[in-house]
């Protein structure tokens, strides 16, 4: 059957193309994107460039003479010291936070979560000041301490447990939404298996949480190496012995050394940098193997 | 232990581990978080009402507040319009070296705010890259302290919205465009209401994250009693003159609040689930 | 005619959804547009609604070139496969928005609206329904709310995209009973996309069968398969 069709002239183009309906009109994209970048320039990346300016102003002797400065070497270490201890700790309860808010479904889940995310809303001054009120010299154990001469305020373990408080949250919130969206479904065919429940963990769960896992760790990692206000309230600023390179920086601006200030908080800049390279490797695996 | 789960569990798992985890966990918490948080609580309990009263209402504790939350807030406040402009353009628009720009973003989270503070100062100094351009003093003002919050700031605007922006569907602009509404139209009455949780939401953390924030403020505050100096800094004064009730009893009217706003985030966060799930 | 496409061609990279279309619809006519998945169909309905915009080609709504107009200014009704509801808004409101989004001059006063909107509400039988959101509808509820959303703007051409694809078996039924009514009564020109045979052959007045981007005459052997052979019971448009 065919239809007889009426003569067309061919269309007419519009004079100029029609914009799809959903985009935003060219000038209000220009200004967004100015905007957007001014800002971003502005507050991110200027002060990014001041740190590495500033730092080698006077030039590369000054430079490395205050990086390998010993009380800069031992603020170092006391920092990887706090950042190792914290980082396995932390690891182990936030899997274990993980495992329970995300295989099961029991009664006040919503308590645990804002539990977990306490530290997160605590200032780390306070932070610092409640371990200063159960082990310091007025505190609870005040006196059992000083009896047997330990010392935890004003000191390393003091130092280590404040790190611990702040970055508590850290891996548990990275792992939590991606074990939730993951279900148990793959964990329960295992053990139909015959996996015992370890074994299921190890061979089935982490392998599927790796990159999130990592990226908790290097957060958290560079938390604790960067934490300020907690540790200064619990450290006794005495250089050399319980001076994490924050503090470090701190009391070298204190006094004027500026460059030398600078110096060292290109460490922990370029710490940050090397994070925020990480987690984008580690968000494109994420992409690339979730399901 | 069984006990526990058969207690707290409201459906059935066959998956092992309930107990030891859950064990562990609040374990964990209890000596790490819970019960160090309750000293405070605690130490605050010797002081008598009056002597509390005393402590947290005195004139520079209350100028501290006034510092503290309102430029608390007004960082917030321009980060969440700057920060929903970042977003959109983050995810709607192409442009070169967005991907690295997307990256920095985070730059306030993993950098530490020792080094963001003096960075920050040595900017806005009367001499610094910045603060020569200004006819005012920024550094060592409450503006300077302005400055540091909306930094610490920047990133929980853009990543509440970011992944809402990505999940919008495109079909509600285009039924609003076949409808008869102009793009401004559209952007107002459709998308703009589907954003305001999230935004609202990444308000609510920045505003918090601002109010406890120590590191980065305090070199650029300039630090003088009544005009700049943040509660913060107050309680760590007060530690130092081995005032130790006083500094506790400030950081208990701190815990209070930030408990109190945690309550209103997760509220918001309920908000928000509500109206990004529901799938219309 | 009223609407007529012609020798429209639209490709997305390197697959071509549709490859030199012509067809006609006339006023007040319920054409189905049928095919399997990937076929164009939603592609053409788009670029007719003025969301895509083809690579050559026309089309004409009672002879004037709607491909010069945006959008917004077609006065085309659209129903989206997942309904796009706006789900910050009451029924009643989204029923409203095309007439609250209109310039002064055209738009209705509050009363006005109010009784349009009740009407359309009722005409699609959820009157009583006009305060919930869209969360709190089932699945056919919120089809008939897109469906009433579209029509209050009163379009000159209706378009609906898979309309009951989300929709289970006994809802979709009962809707395309209801939308064969409804039809009947406004004689409104519609064109519906669907993949479902059966749906075709029951809504409408003339099914067109695409395949691959280009309409099947009604004797091809493709066009037999996929009706089932009822070919020779419907009016098939035929290829240019």
């Amino acid at each position: 059957m065919t239809i007889a069709l009426p003569a067309v002239t061919p269309a007419k183009q519009p004079t100029s193309p029609l914009p799809r309906p959903t985009e935003d009109p060219r000038w209000l994209r220009g200004l967004l994107i100015t905007l957007a970048l001014a800002f971003m320039g502005l507050f991110l990346f200027v002060p990014l460039a001041c740190v590495f300016y500033e730092a080698l102003k006077k030039g590369w002797d000054v430079y490395f003479a205050a990086i390998v400065d010993p009380d800069a070497i031992s603020a170092l270490k006391l920092t990887l010291l706090a950042a190792g201890i914290s980082l396995p700790l932390n690891l182990a309860f936030g899997l274990a936070a993980a495992w329970v808010v995300a295989k099961y479904d029991f009664r006040g889940k919503q308590i645990l979560l804002t539990l977990i995310d306490l530290p997160f809303s605590v200032s780390p001054v306070i932070a610092g000041l409640i371990y200063v009120l159960i082990f310091g010299a007025q505190g609870w154990f005040g006196e059992w301490l000083r009896d047997h001469d330990i010392r935890v305020i004003f000191a390393v373990p003091g130092i280590v447990l404040a790190t611990i408080f702040v970055t508590v949250p850290f891996i548990a919130r990275e792992l939590i939404p991606l074990m939730q969206a993951q279900g148990s479904e793959q964990e329960e065919a295992a053990l139909l298996l015959g996996a015992s429940g370890w074994q299921t963990f190890y061979r089935i769960t982490l392998p599927r949480i790796r990159w999130a896992l990592l990226y908790g760790l290097i957060l958290s990692n560079a938390r604790a190496m960067g934490e300020f206000g907690a540790v200064s309230v619990v450290s006794g600023h005495v250089r050399g012995q319980t001076n994490t390179l924050p503090l470090h920086i701190e009391i070298a601006y204190n006094e004027y050394q500026f460059a030398a200030a600078f110096a060292v908080a290109t460490l922990l800049a370029a710490l940050a940098l090397v994070t925020l390279g990480l987690k984008v490797l580690v968000e494109r695996q994420v992409k690339k193997t979730s399901t | 232990m069984s006990v526990a789960s058969r207690l707290l569990l409201k459906r059935h798992s066959v998956l092992p581990g309930f107990n030891l985890a859950l064990g562990f966990a609040l374990l964990y918490l209890s000596l790490i978080v819970l019960i160090p948080l309750s000293a405070a609580f605690f130490k605050t309990f010797t002081l008598s009402w009056g002597a509390f009263a005393e402590a947290v209402t005195a004139p520079r504790v209350l100028a501290s507040y006034r510092l503290t939350f309102f430029a608390s807030l007004a960082a917030a406040a321009l980060n969440a319009v700057f920060g929903l402009i970042t977003a959109w353009v983050l995810v709607r628009y192409e442009f070169p070296f967005k991907r690295l720009i997307d990256a920095l973003v985070d730059l306030p989270f993993a950098l530490p705010t020792a080094v963001a503070g003096i960075a920050l100062t040595a900017l806005w100094a009367q001499n610094g890259w910045l603060g020569h351009w200004l006819p005012f003093k920024v550094a060592f003002t409450p503006l300077g302290v302005w400055v540091a919050l909306v930094f610490i700031g920047l990133p929980f605007v853009v990543r509440t919205l970011q992944p809402v922006l990505e999940q919008l569907p495109h079909d509600l602009e285009e039924a609003a465009a076949t409808l008869g509404a102009t793009r401004a139209q559209a952007l107002a009455r459709v998308v703009f209401p589907q954003l305001l949780p999230a935004l609202l939401t990444g308000f609510a953390l920045a505003f918090a994250r601002a109010l406890g924030e120590y590191g980065s403020v305090i070199f650029i505050a300039g630090n003088m009693p009544m005009v700049s100096e943040i509660t913060p800094l107050l309680i760590i004064t007060k530690l130092e003159q081995y005032d130790y009730a006083g500094a506790t009893a400030l950081a208990v009217v701190m815990l209070v609040a930030s408990f109190a706003l945690l309550l209103l985030i997760n509220l918001l966060q309920a908000w928000a689930r509500r109206r990004q799930g529901a799938t219309v | 005619m009223t609407l007529s496409v012609r020798h429209l061609h639209k490709s997305f990279g390197s697959t071509i959804a549709c490859d030199g279309l012509n067809l006609d619809v006339a006023g007040g006519e319920l054409v189905a547009l049928l095919g399997p998945s990937g076929c164009g169909k939603t592609t053409l309905l788009r670029i007719i609604a003025g969301l895509e915009l083809a690579d050559a080609g026309s089309v004409q709504f009672k002879g004037e070139d709607l491909g010069v107009l945006p959008v917004r200014e077609r006065g085309i009704g659209f129903v989206f496969q997942h309904y796009a509801l706006f789900n910050h808004l009451s029924v009643f409101e989204n029923v409203a928005f095309g007439l609250r989004v209109r310039p002064k001059e055209t738009r209705p006063d509050e009363a006005e609206l109010r009784r349009r909107v009740s009407e359309l509400l009722e005409r699609v039988q959820l009157g009583s329904l006009g305060d919930r959101m869209p969360q709190q509808l089932s699945g056919g509820q919120r089809q008939r709310v897109a469906l009433a959303r579209a029509l209050a703007i009163q379009p000159r051409l209706l378009l609906l995209d898979e309309p009951f694809g989300a929709l289970d078996a006994q809802v979709r039924k009962d809707l395309r009973r209801w939308l064969r009514q409804l039809h009947q009564e406004l004689h409104i020109t519609t064109l519906f996309v669907t993949h479902d045979q059966d749906e075709a052959l029951e809504l409408a007045d003339r099914v067109i069968v695409l395949n691959r981007g280009r309409i099947e005459a009604a004797d091809s052997d493709f066009a037999r398969r996929f009706l089932g052979g009822q070919g020779s019971d419907i009016e098939l448009a035929a290829v240019a």
